[in-house]
């Protein structure tokens, strides 16, 4: 399984533009399918698409709530329309539209969700986007899918495509280090051991994939395995594979971009305290707002730093640790 | 043609799309939509809720569109070249489940069943439970822009379906009304006509107080819509309205429909309080005394 990540970790590449790439294999591919912007095509590269298909492009200007309500319609007539724009616009100003139709009304729509976390890290957090995880995994029949790198993003679009029901799809704005090989070919709804490992799992999605790869080959110097999971899909979460990760492992961690309230962690804790409750440690922005600045600067001072990643594994398995010792204490 | 009111077998018979607008039929098209009234009161009393005032304003608009001005198959519900009908105004959904049933995409013997538990006829419409419901709706302002999509996808498709929507005027309040009629009118939708079911009065009070929407001709206008203006109880408005609005290219048509809330009965017509209102029993026998005796006018 090593044999699905790059080692090292490939140079960064434009996640947006494998998207914009992706959305024209996809139209040539299926005539049914439909891309609405709400005027910023040139941010989420949807442009691309309009370029090559002008007849299956609709703009539908600054308007949120319109753009979801037009790929109603669309979907109700037997299209797959694809809606673009900011991740945070979707998850708030378009949510009403989201949840009546998409996921209540049964809409074929699928949201893709640009400069989704911190990745419009200069704008600032009235465009950064840390809620969409929780605010969409509470609604029934949303499905919640989040890619790694480019190559992700290629191969797990026509699948979002083909998905029956809505489905949000969460991009990165910026570039990001090449993750997969070849060989990665992911499934919704299932999750991917990238690194074997027995002592904890990091569990994590989207661009935090390459932390965590990062942070488990730092520890493998010290002797220490992790196992590292991509979670790609948030909603239906695999619950089986998470609870044989405790069993396996006795100690997790979860790296998200994402608040650590409701989404990837919340999944996996509210999976746990259920089924096999094991030492998690949620790594994510820690419940505050952040600022403007350069990206990967951001990351770090909001928490999602590879050194805390690390941090958070070795606290994980001490209270592995703690408890399995109290454990045998209690028997003697 | 003979009116099929002559008939009790065919009491429900559609005329179909293209027949004359002759007097018998706008007759007996009217005497149907007091009758349905019945059903939503005999609904609405039984399950003591629902939505009263605004169903019955929107009687006649959705009688002449679904047995006469739709082309839609009850057989077939989910045909990919069926005309569409967005029912925006979701709370009147009593009359929609109403005309359904009568033109024959369910029994009509389920409506009793409206809003209790294990019903196909939910409390606000749900596409996936009920035949012949294209779209959920109950949070109001969806119908334009829900429609534009249908509508860019009739053209994308080379159909010559048309797509309705009717709406409150309560809800034009609500601002995704106004991207939606940017939308359609960016892309000269024609095959799309929207139905204002006007009448003036929304939960709180009267739409001049809550919120003043007039000059709502020119407002549509200025939109680059095709505005027609009629009276919304009068069948035969309505049915020549629906027709002209096929011939406009160009731009999307809205029909301002002048309605009452409320309609039909005394009591309740233009006020607030009928809005969401139940009637206890001496109400409803009255109620009912006025909508028998209303249809009966037009039987004679």
């Amino acid at each position: 399984m090593d044999g699905l990540i790059r080692n090292p970790l490939g140079s960064p590449s434009s996640m947006r533009k494998a998207y914009g790439e992706a959305l024209v294999e996809l139209g040539r591919a299926r005539q049914d399918v439909v891309v609405l912007s709400a005027d910023v095509q040139s941010s989420d590269f949807s442009y691309m698409f309009e370029a090559v298909y002008p007849e299956r492009f609709i703009n539908v200007g600054i308007a949120e709530p319109a753009l979801v309500d037009v790929a109603v319609g669309l979907a109700s007539s037997g299209k797959v329309p694809i809606a673009n724009t900011f991740a945070f616009l979707f998850a708030t100003r378009a949510l009403e539209m989201v949840r009546t139709h998409l996921c209540f009304g049964g809409a074929n729509v699928k949201l893709a969700g640009a400069y989704g976390g911190l990745s419009d890290s200069f704008d600032g957090p009235t465009h950064q986007t840390i809620s969409d995880f929780a605010i969409f995994r509470s609604l029934p029949n949303m499905t919640i899918v989040v890619p790694a790198d480019p190559l992700a993003v290629r191969k797990l679009l026509p699948q979002v495509a083909a998905w029956k029901g809505p489905v949000y799809f969460r991009l990165c704005r910026n570039e990001v280090p090449e993750v997969f090989t070849d060989a990665y070919e992911p499934k919704i709804g299932e999750g991917v051991t990238l690194i074997d490992g027995d002592d904890a799992t990091v569990i994590a999605c989207g661009v935090m994939v390459a932390r965590a790869i990062e942070a488990a080959r730092s520890l493998s110097r010290q002797d220490i395995r992790l196992r590292v999971v991509e979670m790609h899909t948030i909603k239906p979460i695999d619950s089986d594979f998470i609870v044989r990760c405790a069993q396996e492992t006795g100690a997790l961690v979860t790296v998200e971009e994402h608040s650590i309230i409701g989404g990837l962690g919340g999944a996996v804790a509210e999976c746990l305290a259920q089924q096999y409750p094991a030492p998690l440690e949620r790594i994510g922005v820690n419940d505050t707002f952040a600022e403007s600045g350069p990206y990967l600067d951001l990351l770090d001072k909001y928490g999602m730093s590879v050194e805390a990643i690390v941090a958070a594994a070795q606290r994980a398995m001490a209270r592995k640790q703690a408890s399995s010792s109290h454990a045998t204490s209690e028997v003697y | 043609m003979t009116s099929p009111s002559a008939n009790p077998v065919l009491a429900n018979a559609v005329y179909p799309y293209g027949t004359r607008h002759t007097d018998a039929m706008v007759a007996d098209l009217s005497r149907r939509a007091g009758e349905y009234r019945t059903h939503v009161l005999r609904m609405v009393y039984g399950r003591k809720s629902g939505h009263i005032g605004g169903a019955f304003s929107c009687a006649e608009i959705l009688t002449a569109l679904y047995f006469h001005h739709l082309r839609v198959d009850p057989a077939r519900p989910d045909w990919s070249d069926r005309d569409r009908l967005v029912f925006s105004k979701g709370h009147a959904c009593a009359m929609l489940y109403t005309v359904l049933a009568h033109r024959g995409f369910f029994p009509v013997d389920e409506l009793p069943t409206f809003r209790g538990l294990d019903s196909r006829l939910q409390g606000h419409p749900e596409p996936q439970k009920t035949p012949g419901v294209e779209v959920a709706a109950g949070p109001l302002g969806h119908g334009v822009a829900i429609a534009a999509g249908m509508a860019l996808a009739a053209r994308m498709d080379g159909s010559k379906r048309r797509i309705y929507a009717i709406l409150g005027d309560g809800e034009l309040n609500s601002g995704v009304i106004w991207e939606g009629m940017m939308t359609a009118a960016k892309f000269a939708l024609d095959n799309l006509t929207v139905i204002v079911d006007y009448n003036g009065v929304q939960q709180t009070g009267t739409t001049r107080h809550v919120m003043p929407t007039e000059p709502i001709a020119d407002k549509w206008s200025a939109f680059n819509w095709h505005v027609i203006e009629i009276h919304g109880h009068n069948v035969g408005q309505i049915l020549d309205a629906l027709d002209r609005a096929d011939e406009v290219h160009g731009r999307p048509v809205v029909i301002i429909a002048r309605t009452t809330k409320g309609k039909g009965v005394s009591f309740m017509e233009n006020s607030p309080a009928w809005h969401g209102g139940i009637p206890d029993s001496a109400q409803f026998e009255a109620a009912l005394a006025e909508l028998n005796e209303g249809t009966r006018a037009w039987t004679v």
